[in-house]
């Protein structure tokens, strides 16, 4: 009896800035739903016992139908449904714009566990703390196929996909402690690739930070591999060398031998790594060798964290 | 309340000419039938060439320069004489079909010959020079493929515009092989004097199919062959 | 009031004696190599019903599993081999060809007034084609199984999976084309083989239904086939079409199945409208209200299903834009089906309505089609997708749809043409008791998934947190109690081809050229081509006289 009163919640926790918002419109199409079912079933109940057939030969009234009542049933379906795609999109599109000062941890799934690595250095499997009230942005992929990333307290969820990066941001209104799934079927130990976010206060967060394992922040491996692999012997911090310089790129448009111009953001440096013949620039020789294969998923993303790192000294003091 | 129709005139088998089939009222029911079942096959055939032709389409616009390789490795010479003997095959066909409505079953049956000749020499061209090179050159997906260095970065895709085209042709050609069956039959048919000029709809049914053969081939041989690149402009690229 | 006027055949002495589709030839090889599309359609049922209880079985097994948190019966791996089991087999060989190649082969040509299809040849290549993918099915899942789920999805089904995901994606392959040729000899029959008088408006709204289900057929089942062709291609040769790591794209293969695979959700549930569309009028005795209005919705569903397949792949990272735009499609989708809702529920008003079992089928269809459709708003609404998509929520959606809807249409059609197929009564007390039982085994257990999907309880999982236990258990309960009720009409409809009472031509009696022939119908159906001189549901003129009307009409329940 206890476990039962205990287990059966009927809403999950509302532990995110727009967990309260999505869930309304959640109410208000449940009791919508609820409502519609109960007038058909309503209708149909008393119709059922009012026109009963009384006697064998009745013979009942040739009604062919009539156009106000399917225009008023055609108006009224349209405008409810006109009605609830504007609040959803509205809602959509806030709830998929990170804010500009998120935290940002950087994820990785693969069959079948969950590898979450913090830029000041640390790392964690199947388990994620963050800060309370913080906005927190995480980019994703996949080491293998399509894993999803879904924090049901939360609202949130995102696919996660080999070779490209998708993202998405929340921010956290409860301390606590919250299930993380995996919600795309992704082979045998699917069900398995669960884990826990551990919401803190700011204090207690960065107790956790300066904690533990010493791991070193991502943007300081990722210069040594820039070092180890070679990158800097041709991207030189001038333009002189075989290679771009680096510094300052991050965040800026960039005008491509095809002539597209892109924002130079994770995907295009991720892409410029592993097939670097896909971003060609103007006025640079098509030398740089691709290290797909060389490097994985977590180092792309320290190298990616340090390219970041480049000009930032610069930009603050611009 | 329906009502029955008046009952079949005496001497039924007189009524009905060769080949028709019970369920329907009469000839001119038949042939229509006919003729829009195998236009809604048709349509089926779209969308299935039409799937591989945007994923084919997707690819190419992302791996461009895999595939203007890809497709410069083609034998365009081969591939236009193919062209010309499918449109050629497509006349003949036609031809047969006049020669039958007309009532000449002497002629019906050198223009079905002709069709068939016509395909087999496609298929021939295809499979003994075009697809026999290829895998002798080492362009075969799964079948010893050799990426050549010299296709440099645009390497790695280049088995992807093969596999796109050994699929795509080779799906026309299975289409190719069926339709040359179907014209084996109608030859036999034709030969044995099944065809009247009230009853060739077996004819102009299997007409629509070879037409629609060919015209996929029309498509495919620019999209393969000819935008490969190989025609800039000067001043271009 | 017959159809035939002075016939000979007409006046034969006894039941016995009368040849029928069903005796006029014997033998194995007069069933196998048949071109009758009503022995076709009832070849369908016996293959159609043995992979329904293949399917049915993955599913009672599944849910036996998923009573205990940890998983109590099979490895994990085991598991995700029986719900993929489970949608193939109940996606691809049970609903898509269900309605269609049984009742849709058997009155399509009876309801045009024709003697057969236009293709009865290609008709039974069709048969033979599905029964080759199912045996390729059956062999996958018998030889160790696919794990991929009915989607598929890749990199995991192109790279990663070591199971049989070639025989499986062959068998689909195959019986696709099945599915194909059906949609074709339904179009070119209702074009161009209708009976003088039967124009398009005067067409019973179940031909409609068949019509816009073929176009799906038609215009969708290319592109399956394509896909699976491809997916074999990059299984076997690994040139990188789906594998992002040589350069592929593996969300170009989620648009490409789902291209298909949601206006096959489509081909799935117009043809159990149709069926509704039928059944209400008949047991209101009274034409359907707004005719135009749900012939029309039917075509308009067809066209709409294509346009909106992007809403399976709203959290995959594709743009917002695309998103908004397949939102906004979506919910112009749900608006046809309202109005079919509407339509059938103002049918009822002043009425003359009986209950037999084919009426509670139609009625519980639409209770439950209501609800399953307005769920579907849920997850066409972009926010709440997010935090619903991959959840029980979604497996609750579709079951109601698919279960509470297409199947329950399917019962209910079954019943109200087995005495013209089988010439034979079945009991209508113990259908009436099976149609309750499966309607609370049903909502006890998928409402339960509704609220398992908004707590957050991913689809697809072998084992799950101890809190969503208890709706676990009653899901599994329910399922127990629907299995119990799919049973039962299997017992006394087998009774009642050889037991149950023999049935007139028209029991109900109800409108339409089949309930004008004999039951069971000779080969040719009609004597003579009948010409349609009134408009289809003409229950106002219907002469009921006491001694043709075998399920009589007293009041019930």
């Amino acid at each position: 009896m206890a476990m039962f009163q205990q287990s059966v919640q009927l809403r999950p926790p509302a532990a995110s800035t727009i967990a309260e918002g999505v869930d309304r419109l959640h109410f208000f199409l449940t009791g919508l739903t609820l409502f519609f079912t109960a007038i058909i079933f309503a209708a149909i109940f008393y119709f059922m016992v009012r026109h009963r057939r009384r006697s064998p030969d009745e013979r009942p009234a040739g009604i062919e139908g009539s156009l106000p009542l399917e225009i008023l049933w055609t108006l009224i379906p349209t405008f409810l449904c006109v009605w609830i795609f504007v609040w959803a999109a509205s809602l959509y599109f806030e709830n998929s714009r990170p804010p500009t000062r998120s935290t940002e941890i950087f994820v990785i799934g693969k069959q079948w566990m969950w590898h979450l690595q913090h830029p000041e250095g640390p790392r964690e499997i199947n388990e994620l703390h963050v800060p309370v009230n913080t906005p927190v942005k995480l980019t994703m992929t996949s080491e293998d196929v399509i894993h999803d990333f879904y924090i049901p307290a939360f609202r949130v969820k995102k696919d996660v996909l080999p070779g490209r990066y998708t993202s998405l941001w929340f921010e956290a209104t409860q301390t606590g402690t919250y299930h993380l799934f995996c919600a795309q079927y992704c082979g045998a130990d699917h069900s398995e690739m669960i884990g826990w976010i551990f919401v803190m206060t700011p204090t207690d967060y960065a107790a956790w930070l300066a904690g533990g394992a010493k791991n070193e922040p991502m943007e300081v491996t990722g210069e040594k591999l820039f070092t180890r692999l070679g990158c800097v012997t041709c991207h030189t911090p001038d333009d002189k060398g075989r290679g771009p310089s680096l510094v300052g790129l991050y965040g800026k448009p960039e005008k491509l031998r095809s002539g597209d111009t892109r924002i130079v953001d994770e995907a295009l440096i991720r892409q410029a790594i592993v097939n670097p013949n896909s971003v060609l620039l103007p006025n640079f020789a098509p030398v740089m060798p691709t290290f797909q294969g060389q490097v994985n998923e977590e180092q792309v993303l320290q190298l990616i964290a340090y390219v970041k790192s480049l000009g930032t000294e610069e930009r603050q003091k611009k | 309340m329906a009502d029955a129709a008046a009952p079949h005139p005496s001497g039924h088998a007189a009524a009905h000419p060769p080949g028709f089939a019970h369920q329907f009222e009469d000839m001119g029911q038949q042939h229509e039938a006919g003729s829009l079942g195998m236009w809604v096959f048709l349509v089926t055939e779209i969308m299935f060439f039409g799937g591989l032709f945007a994923t084919y389409t997707i690819y190419r616009a992302l791996y461009l320069p895999s595939f203007e390789i890809g497709s410069r490795l083609l034998n365009v010479k081969f591939g236009a004489v193919n062209t010309v003997i499918l449109i050629g095959s497509s006349l003949t066909m036609a031809l047969a079909i006049h020669a039958a409505q007309t009532g000449k079953r002497q002629a019906t049956v050198v223009y079905l010959i002709l069709t068939m000749i016509l395909g087999a020499a496609f298929l021939f061209l295809k499979f003994n020079f075009e697809w026999t090179a290829d895998y002798h050159e080492h362009v075969v997906p799964g079948f010893g493929f050799f990426v050549r260095p010299e296709w440099g970065a645009a390497g790695p895709h280049v088995p992807m515009f093969f596999c796109f085209y050994f699929f795509m042709t080779g799906l026309h050609a299975l289409h190719m092989i069926i339709g040359f069956s179907i014209l084996g039959v109608l030859t036999w048919m034709a030969h044995r004097g099944r065809f009247t000029p009230e009853y060739y709809a077996p004819l102009e049914i299997s007409g629509l199919y070879w037409h629609f053969v060919d015209i996929v081939w029309i498509f495919l041989f620019p999209l393969l062959y000819l935008i490969g690149g190989r025609y800039a402009l000067r001043g271009g690229g | 009031m017959s159809t035939v006027v002075a016939d000979l055949h007409h006046e034969a002495p006894s039941e016995a004696s009368r040849v029928h589709y069903l005796n006029a030839s014997y033998g194995i090889k007069s069933w196998l190599l048949t071109t009758d599309h009503k022995r076709i359609a009832l070849l369908y049922l016996a293959s159609i019903t043995l992979m329904f209880f293949v399917g049915g079985t993955a599913a009672v097994l599944m849910r036996i599993h998923l009573i205990q948190p940890q998983g109590s019966l099979f490895e994990p791996g085991t598991f995700n081999k029986l719900f993929s089991a489970h949608g193939i087999v109940m996606v691809f060989f049970f609903l898509v060809p269900s309605i269609p190649a049984t009742l849709g082969n058997f009155l399509v040509p009876m309801m045009v007034g024709a003697r057969d299809l236009a293709f009865p040849r290609i008709n039974l290549l069709s048969w033979y084609l599905y029964i080759t993918g199912a045996a390729f099915a059956l062999y996958a899942i018998l030889s160790g199984g696919v794990d991929t789920g009915w989607t598929f999805y890749t990199p995991y089904s192109s790279t990663y999976a070591n199971t049989h995901v070639i025989a499986a994606a062959l068998g689909i392959f195959i019986s696709g084309f099945s599915s194909i040729l059906t949609g074709l000899n339904f179009i070119v029959t209702i074009h161009k083989m209708r009976a003088p008088g039967l124009t398009w408006f005067r067409m019973p709204l179940f031909l409609w239904s068949m019509y816009a289900t073929s176009i799906i057929f038609i215009l969708g089942t290319p592109v399956i086939a394509i896909t699976l062709f491809l997916l074999g291609l990059e299984h076997i040769l690994h040139v990188g079409i789906f594998d992002p790591r040589i350069g592929g794209d593996p969300l170009l293969f989620q648009h490409l199945f789902w291209f298909y695979s949601h206006p096959a959700v489509y081909i799935m549930i117009l043809p159990g409208m149709g069926v509704v569309s039928e059944l209400i009028p008949a047991f209101s005795r009274k034409r359907i209200f707004g005719y135009g209005f749900v012939a029309f919705s039917s075509m308009a569903i067809a066209v709409i299903s294509f346009l909106v397949w992007g809403h399976h792949m709203f959290v995959t990272g594709q743009s917002i834009y695309a998103g908004l735009i397949f939102s906004v499609l979506s919910f112009l989708v749900a608006i046809p089906s309202a109005i079919k809702v509407f339509n059938w529920t103002a049918t009822l008003y002043k009425g003359s309505i009986s209950y037999q079992a084919p009426m509670l089928y139609a009625l519980g269809f639409i209770g439950l089609f209501t609800m399953g459709g307005l769920t579907g708003l849920f997850l066409a609404s972009l926010a709440t997708d997010v935090h619903l998509n991959g959840t029980y929520f979604i497996v609750a959606h579709f079951h109601y749809i698919m279960v509470g809807g297409a199947v329950m249409a399917y019962l209910g059609g079954l019943h109200f043409w087995w005495p013209k197929i089988t010439g034979r009564m079945y009991p209508d007390g113990w259908a009436r008791f099976a149609a309750l039982v499966i309607f609370v085994g049903f909502n006890l257990t998928f409402f339960p998934q509704f609220m398992l999907g908004y707590l957050g309880m991913p689809r697809r999982y072998a084992v799950y947190p101890e809190e969503f236990q208890v709706l676990n258990v009653m899901s599994s309960a329910g399922a127990s109690i629907l299995g119990i009720g799919y049973l039962i009409p299997l017992i006394y409809l087998f009774w009642s081809m050889r037991y149950g009472p023999v049935a007139g031509p028209n029991p109900w009696p109800a409108k339409g050229l089949e309930w004008e022939t004999p039951s069971p119908p000779p080969t040719e159906n009609f004597e003579h081509t009948p010409i349609v001189t009134e408009e289809a549901y003409d229950y106002a003129n219907m002469h009921i006289p006491p001694s043709e009307s075998q399920v009589s009409g007293e009041t019930h329940g």
